[in-house]
């Protein structure tokens, strides 16, 4: 296919725009966030000094040192199994902070967006509201709501649901709770930013034609607001793999995911360079899923080129 | 409103008010500076005080070794004074401008850490022990089996303070070894008892003043300031010294090198070595003092209090923690890995 | 088809389940502010009606200080990281793939790449020795800092609001001889507005959360809020804080009734 001088100049100056338009962020995220991460690749390939921070000599033990560790009473290597169980307890409780968030979120943002148009504003407000209370007092009355003498036990308790009060502190199910509830809006803000501008009188269409509810959810909805679902699922998955303050607050600190395990090199540990690696390593990790996903999401999406 | 006005006049022209006259930039430990304490020193000697807070040892040597943050104090744990000093990030104090050196009780002048206090002086110490609620286990308290081999009254009950090095020094202890140890042997035996208690436990947490006060924790590896102030609020809750082997710390204060204010730091210093001031610090933290003469200052309820006094037969079980040498420390965070895999 | 008593957008079991995710997320906070008038000395047990953390919060000038600079940072950070990012997501939808655009995409995601503490380590390294370059110790670090991971926040919900948004609208404005920044001012911007304002929420409340970071870039006499908290974990919260969000919560629906009943009336 052949362009026209004018077509090859237009294209030429959106693509221009483009860069000109993304320099800002772009300027921003080098010097505060991926610049200085040049540092942690370096540090990565150095020697841990004796009581945290680096010697400048180069080593690959900190690489080396994520699958295999010197078994301490052998002396020999060993596949690092306590590593692997804390990479893949992450990772498992992300995906499932992700989908309850979705199947919450979901119903929640198409909620919000179906409100008269003067009321949407409100309900969004609502949904952000509890964030305005800080993380840590926010997981601290979490806390409070599902302890064995909290409000949760106490309502079902009452309600005659239960005999005693289950035990949900201190457990998975607390930390997948306390997650979810985090990341919440996370996940409803880009769905409903995604539905809000979806035209209704699609569904109407879909009635029109014979298809039921789910047909019209499954064929028509889903696909049109697609990238909202793309974009919430990144913004809650990514940040709950590096989730700190819910997993000790409210698993009780007894299990690590990788945020307390990373953060224990570049505190007590003082394995600055293993920190360093681990940190590499989930960036590579989910820079090859988001990629992937991308790829995905990008050619079932409705692109309105 | 006035005062919000003034905070957020003072909070613009943070920076520039950094290295005024009259002003002093402690960086301190969380809620662990009397505020009572501040106000008295900022009415006696006209130095404003900004306290910022730490979390850890380690973050706190992190961003002075970083520099250019602005601190003057700094409140380091003993096994970290040595560590701040071999790196040059304090100042040999000069005494000629600390008149008070003198107060510091004979038991915590030629601490190992700090030979003579020549770069720090006593803030505050304490032990970590163990808070039992006597209305769940009427057994003994003063041992590590408390927690370590859990009795089962107290089974799922049990919490252990997040500390690293603080968890596997008492498992340590009570496997008979010395922490810092190198020891496989002692090592492989601490991991097991480690491994077979963990089960036994409710959580890995801290808050504990709260939780054991209201019995939603009946035993807990923790600090005896805090079970002391549990213990105020319910009657049940008793301190032990674990007879296998308890820790001692000690916080110290001491000048940095990059210090703007040092004037004012010496000024202070000199300040908290005063009894009836070192007292005040005590008395909003509940920790003890290093200060000799502070005891009549002191509130009532921690003259006698069991869990600052530690009794004669206790004594000689108690440690302070030493710097361990890479090795051994990467030992230690093997074992903690394992144990929270 | 569509009768009476049938709503083409009524999907089942929606409400209900929004009805479940609103009082969730009010729970909590609702115990929050109950806790705020507790009297007893603690933040799990109940002593009786009382204004004593009101007053203690009062009465306490670095808790203030905290919760001012907290403010300060989040809306200067979510204002800088919403103007960049509504650039971005201009420029990187609806003009093409070209290349470099996978390149701009993985940049502004990347701080939600890595966990915090490891941009808190890296901030801290490049910015102390800025610092002790320049002798600049001010706010500037943890703006800065908060804009950068803030970026992606705002960006996501923008982008995916402008995907698959109809040109026509824009393509006639041009028609019209509208310049692009006509353009760009009454047609583009009113139609992005939901995903600038979502971004915007979601950045200021991301801003306001967090604690590693700032624990490693704050200077002397810079906490904030939640840096200020973390600090009081080891040695048990007190409900002062308890009284300050109900504080800030009660501000914010105030401004929210406000900002609600003016737009009420001009329509």
């Amino acid at each position: 296919m052949s362009m026209s001088a004018g077509e090859e100049a237009a294209k030429r100056r959106r693509v221009r725009d483009g860069w000109l338009l993304s320099a800002p962020a772009l300027l921003l995220l080098t010097l505060a966030a991926a610049g200085p991460l040049l540092v942690v690749l370096v540090y990565s390939f150095l020697t841990p000094g004796q009581y945290g921070g680096v010697v400048w000599e180069f080593s690959t033990d900190a690489w080396v040192g994520i699958l295999f560790t010197r078994d301490i009473f052998t002396e020999t290597m060993q596949l690092a199994d306590a590593h692997l169980a804390i990479f893949w307890r992450s990772v498992r409780l992300s995906l499932l902070t992700t989908l309850i968030t979705f199947a919450v979120g979901f119903p929640t943002a198409w909620f919000i967006a179906t409100r008269p148009p003067k009321a949407r504003a409100l309900w969004l407000f609502l949904i952000t509201i509890p964030f305005w209370t800080n993380l840590l007092i926010r997981t601290f009355a979490i806390n409070e709501v599902i302890r064995n003498e909290g409000i949760l036990n106490s309502v079902l308790m009452a309600a005659g649901i239960i005999a005693t009060p289950i035990q949900i502190l201190y457990t998975d199910t607390a930390v997948l709770i306390g997650m979810a509830y985090v990341y919440l809006p996370l996940m409803v803000l880009p769905l409903f930013a995604a539905i809000d501008r979806f035209d209704m009188r699609l569904l109407e269409a879909g009635y029109d034609l014979y298809a039921n509810r789910w047909q019209v959810l499954r064929r028509i909805v889903l696909p049109i607001v697609k990238p909202g679902i793309v974009a919430g699922s990144i913004l809650v998955f990514v940040p709950s793999l590096g989730a700190y303050v819910t997993p000790r607050v409210l698993g009780g600190g007894k299990q690590m995911m990788i945020g307390n395990f990373i953060e224990l090199q570049f505190g007590q540990g003082r394995n600055w360079p293993l920190g360093a690696s681990l940190s590499m390593l989930l960036l590579l990790i989910v820079l090859a899923a988001l990629l992937v996903y991308v790829r995905a999401a990008g050619k079932g999406g409705a692109h309105g080129q | 409103m006035k005062r919000l006005i003034t905070a957020t006049a003072l909070l613009l022209a943070s920076s520039s008010l950094a290295s005024a006259e009259g002003v002093l930039n402690l960086y301190n430990w969380g809620n662990y500076t009397s505020p009572e304490l501040l106000a008295k020193f900022e009415k006696d000697t006209g130095i404003k005080v900004s306290v910022t807070d730490y979390d850890s040892n380690t973050t706190a040597l992190a961003k002075i070794e970083a520099g250019g943050a602005g601190f003057d104090l700094v409140v380091p744990s003993a096994n970290y004074v040595g560590i701040f000093r071999d790196k040059g990030l304090l100042t040999e104090l000069d005494l000629s401008k600390l008149p008070n050196h003198k107060n510091i009780a004979a038991d915590w002048m030629d601490v190992d850490w700090d030979p003579g206090r020549a770069y720090s002086v006593p803030w505050l110490w304490g032990s970590t022990g163990v808070g039992v609620n006597t209305s769940v286990y009427k057994g003994d308290i003063n041992t590590s089996a408390i927690w370590l081999d859990v009795p089962d009254e107290l089974k799922g009950k049990v919490n252990v303070t997040p500390e690293m090095n603080d968890v596997v020094a008492l498992a340590t202890m009570y496997a008979g070894g010395e922490f810092c140890t190198e020891d496989v042997e002692v090592l492989k035996k601490t991991r097991d008892i480690l491994m077979a208690a963990k089960p036994h436990w409710m959580s890995m947490d801290y808050g504990m003043e709260d939780k054991m006060a209201t019995n939603d924790v009946a035993a807990s590896v923790y600090w005896n300031g805090a079970i002391l102030r549990a213990r105020l609020k319910n009657p049940d809750v008793a301190y032990g010294y674990p007879k296998e082997g308890f820790i001692l710390w000690m916080d110290s204060i001491a000048l940095l090198k990059d210090a703007q204010n040092v004037e004012n730091a010496y000024t202070f210093i000199n300040y908290i070595l005063e009894p009836e001031h070192a007292a005040m610090l005590s008395a909003f933290a509940r920790y003890s003092n290093g200060v000799a003469g502070s005891e009549e200052f002191m509130p009532e309820d921690m003259k006698d209090a069991p869990e600052v006094v530690v009794p004669e037969e206790f004594k000689a079980a108690g440690h302070f923690l030493p710097a361990c040498s890479p090795k051994a420390q990467e030992y230690i965070t093997a074992i903690w890995t394992e144990l929270q895999k | 088809m569509a009768s009476k008593g049938f709503d083409a957008t009524s999907l089942p079991g929606f409400t209900a389940i929004a009805a479940i995710a609103f009082i969730a997320l009010y729970a909590p906070i609702i115990t929050l502010v109950g806790y705020s008038f507790n009297g007893a000395n603690s933040i799990s047990s109940w002593g009786g009606f009382s204004f004593r953390w009101y007053e203690a919060a009062w009465a306490n000038a670095t808790v203030q200080e905290a919760t001012i600079r907290s403010l300060v940072i989040a809306a200067s950070a979510s204002l800088i990281a919403t103007t960049a990012a509504t650039m971005a997501a201009l420029g990187t939808t609806r003009r093409g793939s070209f290349g470099g655009q996978t390149f701009i995409y993985v940049m502004i995601n990347q701080p939600l790449m890595v966990p915090e503490i490891v941009t808190a380590v890296a901030l801290l390294i490049v910015f102390a020795s800025v610092k002790v370059a320049t002798g600049y110790t001010g706010l500037g670090y943890l703006i800065l800092a908060h804009a950068a991971f803030c970026i992606p926040f705002a960006y996501l919900p923008i982008r995916a609001r402008l995907e698959g948004m109809d040109l026509s609208l824009e393509t006639a404005a041009a028609d019209l001889y509208a310049n692009p920044w006509q353009t760009f001012r009454h047609v583009t911007l009113p139609l992005v507005l939901p995903g600038i304002i979502a971004g915007a929420m979601l950045a200021f409340v991301i801003s306001l959360d967090d604690v590693v970071i700032t624990e490693f870039v704050k200077s002397a006499g810079q906490d904030t809020l939640p840096t200020y908290m973390l600090g009081q974990l080891r040695r048990g919260v007190t409900p002062e804080v308890n009284a300050i969000s109900t504080v800030l919560l009660g501000l914010t629906v105030l401004l929210l009734t406000v900002f609600f009943l003016l737009t009420r009336k001009r329509d």
